[in-house]
């Protein structure tokens, strides 16, 4: 990381600290829903743009996690963060070793669709069975609490709680990233074959990749159960699943900036459109504006959010040597 | 079950799959063909289900009415509708990644979505058969069946029928598949692969309409039902291997079979089984049933 992305993440994240001191309880809110997301954008990134394995069967994990805390639960007493947190991650991690044990063995669309079904599969469970309530969802009685540390009941703790967690995901990955299986990663995800033929045993590193993946993505699911208090089917619908792909791509793919970046975006996005003060009566047709955005995102900035100042810098030096147009930077991926 | 229910079961099921069929086929097209993931290819079903139900007042107070007056008025503004998009959004994404195209495509369904509620509204309506469809033959003793819905059956079957002269037996066809396999190659020989492209999306497009607006009198018409299509479409053309429009095919009768089926079998489960099926085809067979070629 060189010295302005890191600024540019330490900046955020003090943003994000000073935030709740700033605002109202609706700011506050807010804010905590767009990093739980945040958090579940990560672990898809690790995957779709590190990996280059395209998950499109993220939320199960997301709401296995969201699942776990709540069936989890006991009825007397608050549970102890202690155990019910790591309890929810371990289950969407072993959840995703058994999808990506079996949906490893297919690449590129195929892949997407089996990871879908996989998906599905637990939508279906849900939705169907009287095991989480069905269509109706499910209360979640009493928040988890860290002792008399912490109570994650009141917002402000529940804010704190979940920057830290942000702040750890993104670390971790970040780390995870510059090590040596991270280096693996990148080499699956820009020539598998050459991977495989240097002698690297790509399926485990792969199926590593998934399950840390999923793990996360369970972490955001558990903290989205105690933040809402209620959980339902649709947590695991491939809307869900749609929506936190269209975020990483959104902020620009192979980046871990770019998750968090596009998180905020969507998020940021869909509040301007759907707000009454700004469009009035309109505000109701928000999917159009939102729809309006990302073609546009699209068409101007191949790279994603992420790659704005890469490319005002590029047009920048062309207008300076009166070169016409910026070179192109597009490394293809396949 | 009893004889009667079976083959009112077998019937249903076949005409679910080749409906299916008909909006896979646009997408496995476009996608084998132009390596587009269009996930706006729902929408089109959508719209089709819609035009059918806005322009027969329309198209009867112009043209003086008749089912096939306004089909064929669809199908021209499908494919006006679809070589306009191709040449506005499609035709600069050939050369981005995937997942730019998966992003732009996703715009669009918001906005078609957010247009058709404009228009329209949010209202369920439903639409009538023309008068000479409309009636039932009798199977067994008691049991009836609906003669629109065989209707539906042998124009899907028409249509397949249609596509695979044209792709097998005609220069277009050749000139097609050609470029499916090499695009720079097909261009070096002197064939605009470019007007190739934005007809053969401009087909898909229609296809899809054509099925939404035949398909519109049984489902009735309804919002978001793009995107409910649109799901089981995919799982057609991963079933069947992308590309291959006889795959499509098959693949399409196999999901109408198991979910005409499964809800009358395990009434329980019937959303899940086709999930089920897809999964253990591709474990069993990572390609698809027959893959592209």
């Amino acid at each position: 990381m060189n010295k302005s992305k890191f600024l540019f993440v330490a900046a955020a994240f003090v943003a994000l600290a000073l935030w709740p001191l700033t605002v109202g309880q609706y700011g506050v809110d807010l804010v905590t829903k767009i990093m739980v997301f945040a958090i579940f954008a990560l672990s898809l990134e690790l995957l779709v743009g590190s990996t280059g394995l395209v998950c499109f069967g993220q939320a199960a994990f997301f709401g296995i996690g969201a699942y776990a805390t709540v069936l989890l639960t006991p009825q007397d007493g608050a549970p102890s963060l202690l155990w019910l947190l790591p309890a929810c991650v371990l289950l969407a991690a072993l959840y995703a070793l058994l999808v990506g044990a079996l949906s490893l063995r297919t690449k590129g669309v195929y892949f997407i669709m089996v990871t879908l079904a996989f998906a599905q599969m637990a939508y279906y469970v849900v939705h169907d069975t009287p095991l989480g309530g069905g269509t109706d969802g499910i209360y979640l009685m009493t928040k988890p609490v860290l002792g008399t540390l912490l109570d994650l009941d009141k917002p402000q703790a529940f804010y704190g709680f979940t920057l830290a967690c942000l702040a750890g995901v993104f670390g971790f990955l970040t780390l995870l990233l510059r090590s040596r299986f991270g280096r693996a990663l990148a080499g699956i995800r820009v020539n598998e074959q050459r991977m495989r033929a240097t002698g690297f045993s790509t399926y485990p590193y792969k199926l590593a990749a998934f399950v840390i993946s999923g793990g996360i993505a369970g972490l955001a699911g558990f903290l989205f159960a105690v933040k809402d208090g209620y959980v339902n089917p649709e947590l695991i619908s491939w809307h869900l699943s749609g929506e936190v792909l269209i975020m990483i791509i959104l902020g620009g793919l192979g980046h871990l900036r770019g998750a968090l970046i596009g998180a905020f975006a969507f998020a940021l996005l869909q509040e301007f459109f759907k707000s009454e003060a700004i469009f009035g009566e309109f505000a109701k047709h928000w999917h159009l504006g939102l729809g309006l955005s990302i073609i546009a995102c699209v068409a101007l900035l191949p790279r994603g959010l992420v790659g704005v100042p890469g490319q005002l810098a590029a047009r920048l030096s062309g207008r300076l040597t009166g070169a016409r147009g910026a070179p192109s930077q597009e490394v293809p991926h396949d | 079950m009893d004889f009667a229910t079976f083959l009112i079961q077998c019937l249903n099921a076949l005409q679910y799959g080749l409906l299916l069929f008909l909006v896979a086929s646009g997408l496995t097209l476009i996608f084998g063909i132009m390596g587009v993931i269009n996930l706006a290819h729902g929408s089109f079903y959508m719209i089709g289900a819609y035009m059918a139900y806005a322009l027969a007042p329309i198209v009867g107070s112009t043209f003086g009415g008749g089912f096939f007056a306004t089909l064929a008025v669809g199908l021209v503004l499908a494919v006006l509708l679809g070589y306009v998009l191709e040449w506005a959004f499609f035709s600069f994404l050939y050369e981005r990644e995937h997942l730019q195209q998966v992003l732009m495509t996703y715009g669009l369904i918001l906005i078609f979505e957010e247009l058709r509620s404009l228009i329209v509204g949010n209202d369920v309506h439903g639409v009538q058969p023309p008068e000479w469809l409309a009636g039932t033959f009798a199977l067994g003793e008691v049991m009836t069946y609906p003669v629109y819905r065989l209707f539906i059956s042998g124009v899907c079957l028409a249509l397949a029928a249609g596509m695979w002269f044209v792709f097998t037996r005609t220069r277009l066809g050749m000139m097609i598949r050609a470029g499916s396999t090499n695009r720079e190659m097909v261009q070096s020989l002197g064939i605009d692969i470019k007007f190739l492209y934005r007809v053969v999306f401009a087909a898909g497009v229609a296809i899809a309409v054509l099925a939404g607006m035949v398909a519109a009198p049984v489902s009735s018409v309804y919002p978001n039902m793009g995107n409910q299509v649109l799901i089981i479409c995919f799982v057609v053309v991963v079933i069947g291997g992308i590309g291959s429009i006889r795959g499509a095919l098959l693949a399409a009768l196999l999901i109408g079979a198991v979910d005409t089926f499964g809800k009358v079998i395990f009434p329980q489960a019937a959303g899940v089984l086709v999930y089920v099926l897809m999964a253990l085809i591709l474990l069993w067979k990572p390609d698809g049933l027959f893959k592209a070629g």
